[in-house]
């Protein structure tokens, strides 16, 4: 009666232990060598990424509601730098590129290939910080601060939690660059190596979001 | 709506009029017992809402019910020491009983789906009313009252635009006569809530909601908020006073005689935090004053907010998507930019 | 250049002895009594030198069965003090009456309404539920520890860190007097200008933290550390329920910290995303915390259904009915559980349209709820059913459960809502749902598995007399908020007119005092179960005939849980390797690859104790140093590349060689 149904997933588990045992073969209940389960830092860091991906995407939801709401201040199509903001981004992508020179040169087992890479990428992310702080001060001297109306407010909130999440990018590479030195590419730190690379790539991904649709689109409108 | 039970009563088994007898016997002696105003109310829309409650409650009644009853059943004729009872441990299959109990909430929530899509079109507190009373439409002629409700820390204030009064902490509306609430607050968000009449809605600053009611008994009967808004809360209530229609003009009357005059300052010191504030008239009445408050510009110099809105940008965005909804949605005027912000939300 | 009294704002920002609640005796005579009860517990553990042991063995664990017990005792702890809360609501209730003001004046009791709320959710529920999911998953999957040993441990301390600052906050200024979502405006800065909101808003966010971490943590052991042979559908349902807990986890906690993040910005910068005027938008405040909300609640329950789950079959003797269809239903409830939060507000002013999509969507998720119910109700179908405690737990909570799901059902009908929104009606529903569902299931997993923890079994008698009082004291404190909310009375009142209310309140004051005896009863029982711990004691780490992996092994299970990794054929692994006359390997063991005990965790969230205090007396000298030495310390910490160890394998043989000896004397 039970096996006709599609969940006899039970009982032909039983069937075949029967089968096994007509056999001769008892069922193993353990292992006997060492067993390792996989490894979950991978897997662990993406959910924490994907997580920080709903915080991200929060922020834009809140952008996408209040980004019109301009409450007789300037508008986005007022303040936005577009050269400033090419720049900005160009910078950023180019990090991303020379963070897949590191890998490279990971994956080639070369510390100092990978530490050289590594540091011009974070130049490159100062680079990136510089800009947006000089764009905020920017802002903020001419009365556009985050107090000044919701629209400015979720776009400070926005575009500064990114540029939060490259400082502590550039904080862990630098740590990073000095784990290198001491131990080498030994494999924890290949993984924090790949981490940190995930994390890289997100920032940029997340940064893409932002220029399309808080600065192109904010100038279009 | 009422097809699809008579459909499911009789398709049902008999159990089912056992039950509706006794839960309505059960909301009988509750009625009986106590004031539950929520059960026995005074206004046509919040009596179609308590009859929502009892229909749904014997909908659901029809599975809980049996489940309460094999509970107790199956722990007492499977305890370990009734040896005679069947024991079949290794039974975890029956594809019937599975579709049945899949079955069984699917279909009571189809019906209580389909109660709840038709009830909630219906009883829309943005709709218009069509009718007083059962089998009571609304005269082709007969204009709702309207009422522009204001929630302050902590206390109500009420307008009569067509009247020209106002009055803090009292209302009052001629028996069956739509009356049409248009709802804000100074700050906290509040909910108009007068359990007799109809549903609650949220009162909040710079929007404005909208609620449709209509009493059909005369009496004295309670509203408050019914949202937490800070300290002097509890005693945020007011008395609805539901009139004939001669005792509601001399109503107005009255207040008309005896109020004062509410102007802008003296709004400004009505605005300021205060409980258990006594009844207040006013005559004469700034006819501005709602539209101010609800555009956050009371204050002399202060920009309106839907004049900020529409400041600095080119597309018309502010009432796009109130007006757009207003049509799909049957509401009534979505016209203004100030209730076109609080929509963006909603819709 | 620097005055006094600028130094003195640098040091201790808004932070004056006016903080201190002097004045209010309640407030002083239960600070005299923590005072007085911590001096003591720390004189104890001087004197029985305890603190090394403490250290070494429980604040720096990374152990994932100490974590779980750790978690637990948090939630016991703060039972007791968001119960001291619930009890002083009842009297008010019950008390304050026309000219009568009762004893809490509306500044108290809306603290008071509001922490508990806020302790009863995020650290009574919350750690309950993450304790026993720490302690059983691992176990259940034959794994000997969690993915992430040092997160779990920082995990925990950072929700007890929270549930630190939470106290804290009784002492030392005051606690949010906004209900325990903060709603803003009431919660922006015009209207709540002390510190109460900054505590609410920092205790969170530092929990939350825990809570994030720790559901990435379950949900990447339960996807890569399941002992070979266990697919997916061969998982025990307390495993899927853990699973689908901690999706919901990590897919809704990053919200609740987006919006009290823009909520502080509000407060501590002055912008503008939740304030009526420049463009704010509070609704967006109410949407954005019910999408982090309302999963909330199915973060609590899912667990808690795994728990009946395992216990209707155990006790029952029987195999689960439907296991594929128990599975399902809990995905599609985690699936349905995001599309239902405007059901939390339709009194906001949505239209029909909107309002009846959210109705209905909640309406379905009642579909695989009954599913669920049918299903124990048919495993006890044809069982044998034992009525040990955790199965008393069961009984009570099919019968409450849907009841409460009933109501539940009833304020998803938009109209209906309309007039039960905010009333002690909504109340009633959701303590139904949560003390019938979520806390009724904690207590029963704790009593279930409380032998695996300690080698002993919980003292029955207590256990059956602090079940009927919660049962009994639960109608009476409840049924009469489900009949005063249809007599229209709303929530969070400290004072009422009316007097024909009053009796009902009379009762409910009476319930909770029947649940004061429920909770004592659960107390007397951990003492004398420890009294009597001989005569319960578990030899055989199979107390109830279990039939998951976690009763295969020692009560308490060695720090390694399992000598050899398990290996399973069947969803009842442990039931199959009975019936099938497993027998247990004496020889052959390995060295035990372990993680290794760290501080590291417990210094980072005292640390981020300090910070959260410092932020919210705006005491900024001390936020920045606190802030400065976080980062250190989290970075000093990832230079420790020495994080595990063997247990050698003559100690593994030891424990192994004891627990045959005690296994023959038993047997």
């Amino acid at each position: 009666m039970w096996k006709r149904n599609g969940h006899g997933y039970s009982r032909t588990m039983v069937d075949t232990t029967h089968t096994q045992q007509a056999q001769g073969q008892p069922l193993q209940f353990y292992e006997t060598e060492e067993h390792h389960p996989q490894t979950g830092t991978m897997l662990g860091f993406w959910l924490y990424l994907m997580s920080d991906c709903l915080i991200f995407a929060s922020l834009f939801a809140t952008y996408g509601v209040l980004g019109r709401s301009y409450a007789g201040g300037p508008t986005g199509a007022e303040l936005f730098d577009l050269p400033l903001v090419a720049m900005n981004t160009a910078l950023l992508l180019l990090s991303s590129i020379t963070y897949g020179f590191a890998m490279l040169e990971m994956q080639k087992n070369r510390v100092r290939g990978t530490i050289g890479w590594l540091l011009i990428t974070g130049l490159f992310g100062i680079g990136f910080l510089s800009l947006e702080l000089y764009e905020f001060a920017h802002l903020i001297h001419e009365g556009a601060g985050p107090q000044t109306s919701a629209f400015l407010t979720s776009f400070f909130a926005l575009v500064g939690t990114h540029g939060l999440h490259v400082f502590f990018g550039i904080v862990w590479l630098v740590t990073l660059c000095f784990q290198l030195r001491k131990h080498g590419l030994i494999p924890e730190n290949k993984r924090r190596v790949a981490c940190l690379s995930m994390f890289w790539h997100f920032l940029d991904v997340v940064w893409i979001g932002v220029f399309t649709f808080v600065y192109l689109m904010g100038v279009l409108v | 709506m009422r097809g699809t039970l008579d459909y499911l009563q009789y398709s049902a088994m008999p159990i089912l009029k056992l039950v509706r007898g006794l839960s309505l016997t059960a909301a009988v002696a509750l009625l009986a017992g106590c004031d539950a105003v929520v059960m026995s109310p005074s206004g046509d829309v919040a009596a179609q809402q308590r009859d929502l409650i009892i229909w749904a409650t014997v909908l659901m009644l029809l599975v809980i019910v049996p489940v309460i009853i094999l509970t107790l059943l199956f722990a007492w004729r499977y305890r370990s020491s009734n040896k005679n009872a069947t024991y079949k441990p290794d039974w975890d299959h029956s594809t019937v009983l599975e579709l049945v109990i899949w079955g069984v909430p699917l279909l009571i929530i189809i019906a209580l789906g389909a109660m709840t899509y038709v009830s909630t079109h219906k009883l829309d507190p943005y709709r218009p009313l069509d009718r007083i009373a059962p089998g009571q439409p609304v005269p082709a002629d007969m204009e709702p009252l309207v009422v522009e409700v204001v929630s302050l820390d902590w206390k109500w204030l009420f307008f009569y635009p067509e009247q020209g009064i106002a009055t803090v902490n009292e209302l009052a509306a001629p028996v069956d006569r739509p009356i049409r609430f248009k709802i804000t607050s100074s700050s906290t968000m509040n909910s108009f809530f007068i359990p007799a009449l109809a549903g609650q809605i949220y009162a909040m600053a710079g929007m404005e909601t909208k609620l449709h009611g209509v009493i059909n008994e005369e009496g004295v009967y309670d509203g408050f908020s019914a949202n937490y808004s800070g300290a002097g809360f509890s005693h945020m209530r007011f008395k609805f006073h539901g009139m004939s229609e001669a005792d509601f003009e001399q109503w107005v009357t009255k207040v008309a005689a005896e109020g004062d005059t509410l102007d802008r300052d003296v709004y400004r010191e009505l605005e300021q935090p205060s409980e258990r504030e006594p009844v207040h008239y006013y005559a004469e009445v700034d006819p501005t004053l709602y539209d101010a408050i609800l555009n956050l510009c009371v204050e002399p110099g202060t920009m309106c907010m839907k004049d900020m809105m529409m400041f600095g940008h080119s597309g018309h965005h502010g009432g796009h998507d109130g007006d757009k909804a207003g049509k799909e949605e049957g509401h009534d005027d979505h016209g203004d930019p100030a209730t076109g912000h609080g929509h963006e939300q909603h819709q | 250049m620097f005055d006094q009294i600028d130094l003195t704002k640098l040091i201790f920002g808004r932070l004056t002895w006016e903080a201190i609640p002097y004045h209010e005796p309640i407030l002083i005579a239960t600070f005299a009594a923590v005072v007085l009860g911590g001096i003591a517990m720390l004189a104890a553990l001087t004197y029985f030198r305890l603190w090394g042991y403490l250290w070494r063995e429980w604040f720096t664990s990374i152990d994932h069965k100490k974590i779980g017990i750790m978690y637990i005792i948090l939630a016991l702890v703060m039972l007791l003090r968001g119960f001291a809360d619930a009890i002083m609501m009842r009297i008010q209730q019950a008390w304050a009456f026309g000219d009568s003001a009762g004893y809490l004046p509306p500044d108290h009791y809306d603290q008071i309404f509001t922490a508990h709320g806020v302790i009863m959710i995020f650290f009574v529920a919350m750690p309950l539920v993450t304790g026993i999911m720490n302690y059983v998953v691992p176990l259940q999957i034959g794994a000997r520890d969690v993915a992430f040993p040092f997160l779990n441990n920082f995990s925990f301390w950072m929700t007890t860190s929270g549930a630190v600052l939470v106290m804290v906050s009784l002492f030392i200024g005051e606690f949010a007097k906004t209900g325990w979502l903060a709603y803003p405006p009431l919660a922006g800065i015009d209207k709540s200008p002390g510190v109460g909101v900054d505590y609410y808003i920092w205790a969170l966010q530092i929990a939350g933290v825990g809570t994030l971490l720790s559901g990435v943590n379950l949900l990447v052991t339960i996807v890569k550390m399941r002992a070979p042979g266990m697919t997916m559908m061969k998982m025990p349902v307390f495993t899927w329920t853990a699973l689908c807990t901690n999706v919901l986890i990590v897919a809704a906690f990053p919200v609740l910290t987006a919006v009290l993040a823009m909520l502080t910005l509000d407060r501590y910068l002055g912008t503008n995303f939740f304030t009526e005027d420049l463009g704010g938008n509070a609704m967006m405040y109410i949407n954005l915390i019910w999408i982090w909300g309302h999963p909330e609640v199915y973060i609590l329950i899912l667990p808690a259904f795994g728990v009946f789950s395992e216990i209707v079959s155990t006790y029952s003797g029987k195999r689960l009915f439907g296991y594929a269809s128990m599975v399902y239903a809990t995905v599609v409830i985690t699936v349905l559980s995001y599309l239902v939060w405007l059901h939390h507000f339709f009194t906001m002013g949505s239209g029909a349209s909107v309002n009846s999509f959210f109705g209905i969507t909640t309406m379905i998720i009642s579909i695989p709820t009954g599913a669920k119910v049918f299903n124990w109700l048919f495993t006890m179908y044809r069982g044998r059913i034992r009525f040990d405690v955790p199965m008393l737990w069961t009984v009570g909570f099919m019968v409450t459960f849907v009841i409460g799901g009933m109501t539940g059902v009833l304020l998803a009908v938009p109209p209906a809502d309309f007039v039960l929104h905010n009333s002690l009606f909504l109340i009633a529903h959701f303590h139904n749902v949560i003390i019938g569902g979520v806390l009724f299931g904690m207590l029963a997993a704790i009593t279930y598995w409380f032998p695996k923890a300690f080698g002993f079994k919980l003292d029955p008698f207590w256990g059956k007399v602090s079940f009927w009082f919660w049962l009994t004291g639960f109608y009476f404190a409840f049924m009469p908020l489900y009949v005063l909310g249809l007599m229209g009375v709303t929530r969070r009142m400290s004072q009422f007119d009316d007097p024909s209310l009053q009796i009902w309140f009379q009762v409910a004051a009476f319930g909770a005092v029947l649940i004061a005896i429920g909770i004592a009863a659960f107390l007397i029982q951990l003492v004398v179960s420890f009294m009597r711990r001989e005569s319960l004691r578990d030899e055989t780490g199979d107390p109830w005939d279990g039939r998951t992996l976690e009763w295969s092994t020692s009560s308490p299970p060695p720090a390694y849980n399992f000598a050899f990794t398990p290996r399973v054929h069947d969803l009842d692994a442990w039931w199959q390797m009975k019936q099938h006359g497993y027998k247990r390997p004496e020889s052959g063991f390995l060295p035990i690859h372990m993680p290794k005990n760290t501080g590291a965790g417990i210094i980072l969230a005292g640390i981020s104790t300090v910070l959260g205090f410092a932020l919210i007396w705006h005491m900024w000298l001390l936020a920045g140093v606190s802030f400065l030495g976080l980062l250190v310390v989290a970075i000093g910490h990832t230079f420790n590349y020495n994080r595990d160890y063997h247990i050698p394998v003559e100690e593994v043989v030891r424990v192994e060689a004891e627990r045959t000896r005690v296994l023959a004397n038993h047997g």
